[in-house]
């Protein structure tokens, strides 16, 4: 147990890196704040393909081919793909996968998956069983409504704390060569439900888990928030934002102006998108995209991502099932 | 900290609805969609032989309006700001029905569309029938014992 930390925390010594990224986005998000953050925008949410799950599934093989081009790498180098989507069966990934040799290993993390890829790929990187792992993921505003919600053209008038998916992909090559920043820990948290059963206020619902997943983080670490220069959660919404800030505060925590959150701030508050997005592509570009051109570029030395995910379905919404809660983080340094 | 009082917290927290500014919304839009409605009975009047005729011409007019404004990805803009204003007029009920359509037409036309096509419409007919009768009940039962 020589690279554990306190009761939850990772440690990786030999240094994995983020060495390639690609991150593409919908065309509203290529609006957004952080449209200059993106590697691609793509000019019309279809890529031409008859459905949204054929797009989705596109749009990660674009992210996964354009990523091994930039790291000048082929699939067959690579020792394991690591991707997870928002839809059943993670339909997406395996399809994406089914065009790749790679050992593929298909992970559910709703919009945290991101971050446990992240961290599942650090582990084998660290462990000796990989030198390259490649991650991804995606997510597409309309495949996520229709499994989720509602038919997309349906008369429904969104509430302020509804959240809109994202409608991109993400994926990486984490390795041991000498560039891109260094993965040095990771958190997982465990599955937190506050009993809460709004789905159309998921932020409020996680945000207890971004609490701990936080506060598990800094107690093993022996760190405070104000050791990080951006601690960055995925996809609380400004709604979910402000419940985290609060459980925060009452712990007496500071720092708390480090916090940044991808789903309030993918979207610009002109594009009345209520809370703001959410989907496993938001924290994945925003991530790949947002921080790590500021660790780049030194706008920051050292980042916490703490992905946060909604266990729920569609199924156990409509049973009266509470909204399990789930929060993974992971700090990287410059 | 305990589920119960977390929950508590999150209901302290939550932003106000703005209900007046969506009744005024659902006022006029609602109110907007009857007096196309009603230009459009007043029209079918001059011509058709009865009232009944008349209200079936408006009726699939307006139906066709709704469908049409759903198809051009319209009329979930439009219910955005005016909901109710937009759902409860009868080129809210065709919109049910024709973005489940056009949702579930990539499964096909049998499995897909034509078996979810009912799927938000549906309980309204199911529960509309329903009371319905029941109050058909209700009166023949009251208008018997008189």
């Amino acid at each position: 147990m020589d690279n554990r930390l306190g009761t939850s925390t990772l440690t990786f010594s030999k240094g994995p890196r983020i060495t390639s990224r690609y991150t593409l986005v919908g065309p509203m998000e290529g609006k957004g704040p952080h449209a200059l953050d993106f590697h691609e925008i793509l000019s019309d949410d279809s890529l031409g393909q008859k459905t949204a799950e054929k797009t989705e599934r596109l749009m990660l093989e674009l992210a996964i081919t354009k990523t091994l081009e930039q790291h000048g790498t082929r699939i067959k180098d690579v020792q394991f793909l690591i991707a997870g989507d928002l839809l059943n069966q993670i339909t997406t990934s395996n399809l994406a996968a089914s065009t790749h040799t790679a050992p593929f290993i298909g992970i559910y993390g709703a919009c945290s998956t991101f971050a446990e890829a992240l961290g599942l790929g650090a582990v084998l990187l660290q462990g000796g069983f990989a030198n390259q792992v490649l991650i991804g993921t995606a997510s597409h505003y309309q495949t996520a409504e229709r499994q989720f919600r509602y038919p997309i053209e349906l008369n429904v008038q969104h509430l302020s704390t509804n959240q809109v998916t994202v409608t991109g992909a993400a994926a990486a090559i984490l390795s041991f060569a000498e560039r891109g920043p260094r993965i040095t820990h990771a958190t997982f948290g465990s599955v937190v439900d506050m009993g809460l059963k709004d789905p159309h206020d998921m932020g409020s619902a996680m945000a207890p888990a971004a609490f701990q997943t936080i506060q598990q983080h800094l107690a093993d670490t022996q760190r405070t928030l104000a050791d990080y220069d951006i601690v960055i959660t995925g996809d609380l919404g400004k709604q979910g934002s402000k419940m985290l800030r609060l459980l925060l505060e009452r712990e007496g925590c500071s720092g708390l102006e480090r916090l940044q959150d991808g789903g309030s701030q993918i979207f610009g508050d002109w594009q009345s998108v209520g809370s703001g997005g959410s989907g496993a592509a938001c924290i994945a570009v925003m991530t790949l995209g947002y921080v790590l051109n500021c660790l780049e570029s030194a706008k920051a030395k050292r980042v916490l991502v703490v992905a946060t995910g909604a266990l729920l379905s569609a199924l156990t919404v409509l049973q009266g099932e509470s909204i399990p809660c789930i929060a993974h983080a992971i700090a990287l340094e410059q | 900290m305990q589920p119960k009082e977390y929950q508590q917290l999150v209901q302290e927290h939550l932003p106000p609805r703005p209900i007046v500014k969506n009744m005024l919304w659902a006022f006029f839009v609602g109110g907007l969609i009857c007096t196309i409605g009603q230009v459009v009975l007043t029209i079918a009047q001059s011509y058709e032989r009865t009232k009944n005729e008349a209200a079936a011409v408006t009726l699939a007019a307006m139906i066709l309006l709704g469908t049409i404004l759903t198809a051009l990805g319209v009329y979930d803009e439009i219910a955005e700001k005016a909901g109710a204003g937009a759902a409860v007029p009868i080129t809210g009920f065709a919109n049910t029905v024709t973005s489940a359509a056009m949702d579930f037409r990539r499964e096909g036309f049998l499995l897909g569309m034509g078996s979810k096509m009912f799927i938000i419409a549906g309980p309204v007919i199911v529960y509309g029938i329903l009371s319905g009768f029941i109050v058909a009940l209700i009166k023949s039962l009251v208008l018997g014992l008189l």
